[in-house]
């Protein structure tokens, strides 16, 4: 194939893919407004995607705080400035890390765990099986889970930036003998509820795009066993990429103007 | 003349350059088991999915009653659907559910019965295929037969007029074959509907058609009773009803 063949092939294979996408979240979108919602499954989503996400959450956040904490403090004391550590743990969790290492983790887990049942679901007939019978795989499958991970990742979220900032404060006090008064005070100064907004606009932007990602890979699964793998792990890099890309944006969008 | 529930209407399909039906008629009788044989791969559950709306032909029309299925929006074929059950081949329950939820799933969402009522529907369903005591089944707990027999209760818990049937004898033991079979035949008396049946089992095929269509080459090449079948001087139809290597069949 000559080059300029594939420079088209995969310029159509990315509209066709974008095209897909667009058009799952406006069925799944209309479904929600019309309230054609399954709300026993969509609660059991909310724990399978969100409740057993808490423990990995809690575990990146952690980390991160406390790494962000130790790499800042040590500076911060040398300058004699380790009253802004807290500043700077908060203002790194809440604005930027927390929402998108939050996603990303979830999209690890969730986005790949959406791709590979629906992906069985397909090579085992089971969405013929819904189609013939008359049912909206959107509506069946697709909207318990987006809405699941609207609700379930801002909270996450939340949760993640607490635990990040609680792991900094922890590592700042034991530590950089930063009290956990001047820890907290520093914190309060760099970041409002105004950023802890944003924070959560991003990780429902983050949402969607895992579980339509998610879904989208698992819908277009063809093939056997290798299929669902090839999906699975299309679902997880493509979701990881654009959380990335998405969140300059929205940092732009939502903070850059400052 | 009897009357005509579905019809193919010289419909021609392709997978890209590959020709699966070409300028392919049927009609499907009502009240009648209509079985198609054919060798594999000659696009025989391709015309299930045809008749139930999840395949569009390139050419050509598919009418559910008088109702052309390819050129109306997917809330009305969801409608026309409601009409038809396909039975699976390998019986495509949702494995997350169990045997009970995956029959009861249909009439929860179609219909507003209680759930006292649509658990005696489904009870009575499931006990009709001889799978009542696997209502808190899960799937996977299930053999091959019973997954089957448990795909035939959801197709006939909405009372269809028209089941399709794929391949609902393929790898099963002779009794098991048998028993599915007959279960074909009295799920047909007692809902008083229309059924198509793909199989390779000519033995099943001779106990519960009423009419046989043969699909070669992507066009029903012979159709009749079993005894015209039988009797049919085409010798491609002779060579896939004596199982022959000798003849026009390309091996």
């Amino acid at each position: 194939m000559k080059p300029l063949d594939r420079f088209g092939r995969a310029t159509i294979d990315f509209f066709e893919y974008a095209g897909g996408i667009v058009m799952l979240a406006g069925d799944s979108t209309s479904f929600m407004v019309r309230l054609r919602i399954r709300f026993v499954e969509t609660i059991n989503q909310c724990y399978f995607l969100g409740v057993q996400s808490i423990s990995i959450v809690i575990l990146t956040s952690l980390f991160t705080g406390m790494v962000i904490s130790l790499e800042s403090a040590v500076q911060a004391v040398q300058f004699g400035v380790g009253s802004l550590v807290g500043g700077a743990v908060a203002f790194a969790s809440v604005r930027e890390l927390g929402p998108m290492l939050t996603a990303v983790v979830v999209a690890g887990r969730v986005g790949a765990a959406i791709a590979a049942e629906i992906g069985s679901m397909v090579v085992t007939e089971q969405i013929e099986a819904l189609t013939s019978m008359g049912l909206e795989v959107p509506r069946f499958l697709v909207v318990p889970r987006l809405l699941a991970l609207l609700v379930m990742l801002p909270l996450l979220t939340v949760f993640g930036d607490v635990v990040s900032i609680g792991g900094g404060m922890w590592i700042a006090q034991t530590y950089a003998h930063i009290s956990s008064d001047t820890f907290l005070a520093s914190a309060r100064q760099a970041i409002g509820f105004e950023d802890v907004l944003k924070g959560l606009v991003k990780s429902l932007v983050f949402a969607a795009i895992i579980a339509l990602v998610g879904a989208y890979q698992g819908l277009r699964t063809r093939g056997g066993a290798a299929g669902v793998g090839v999906s699975t792990t299309g679902a997880v890099v493509i979701s990881i990429i654009m959380i990335f890309i998405s969140n300059f944006i929205l940092s732009f969008i939502l903070f850059g103007a400052h | 003349m009897p009357d005509v529930i579905a019809r193919l209407d010289d419909v021609s399909l392709y997978y890209g350059d590959r020709v699966i039906l070409k300028n392919c008629s049927l009609d499907v009788v009502e009240g009648a088991i209509t079985c198609i044989i054919g060798l594999s791969g000659a696009g025989k559950s391709t015309i299930l999915r045809l008749l139930d709306g999840l395949r569009k032909p390139d050419v050509g029309h598919v009418y559910i009653r008088d109702i052309d299925i390819c050129h109306i929006s997917e809330t009305h074929l969801n409608d026309v659907r409601r009409t038809i059950s396909l039975s699976f081949q390998f019986a495509a329950l949702l494995d997350s559910l169990t045997v009970g939820d995956n029959v009861a799933l249909p009439l929860r969402e179609h219909t507003h019965l209680s759930d006292s009522e649509i658990q005696k529907i489904v009870v009575d369903a499931l006990d009709s295929v001889g799978l009542a005591h696997t209502y808190d089944s899960m799937p996977s707990e299930l053999s091959g037969g019973m997954l089957k027999r448990a795909g035939f209760a959801r197709a006939i818990v909405t009372r269809p007029e028209l089941i399709l049937y794929d391949e609902p004898t393929t790898g099963l033991d002779p009794i098991v074959t048998h028993l599915i079979t007959d279960t074909i035949v009295r799920l047909r008396q007692k809902l008083n509907g229309t059924a198509v049946v793909i199989s390779h089992d000519l033995q099943s095929i001779y106990m519960m058609a009423d009419y046989v269509a043969m699909l070669f080459e992507g066009a029903i090449i012979a159709y009749g009773t079993v005894d015209e079948i039988k009797r049919s001087p085409n010798p491609i139809v002779q060579q896939f009803i004596q199982g022959s290597e000798v003849g026009p069949i390309p091996i």
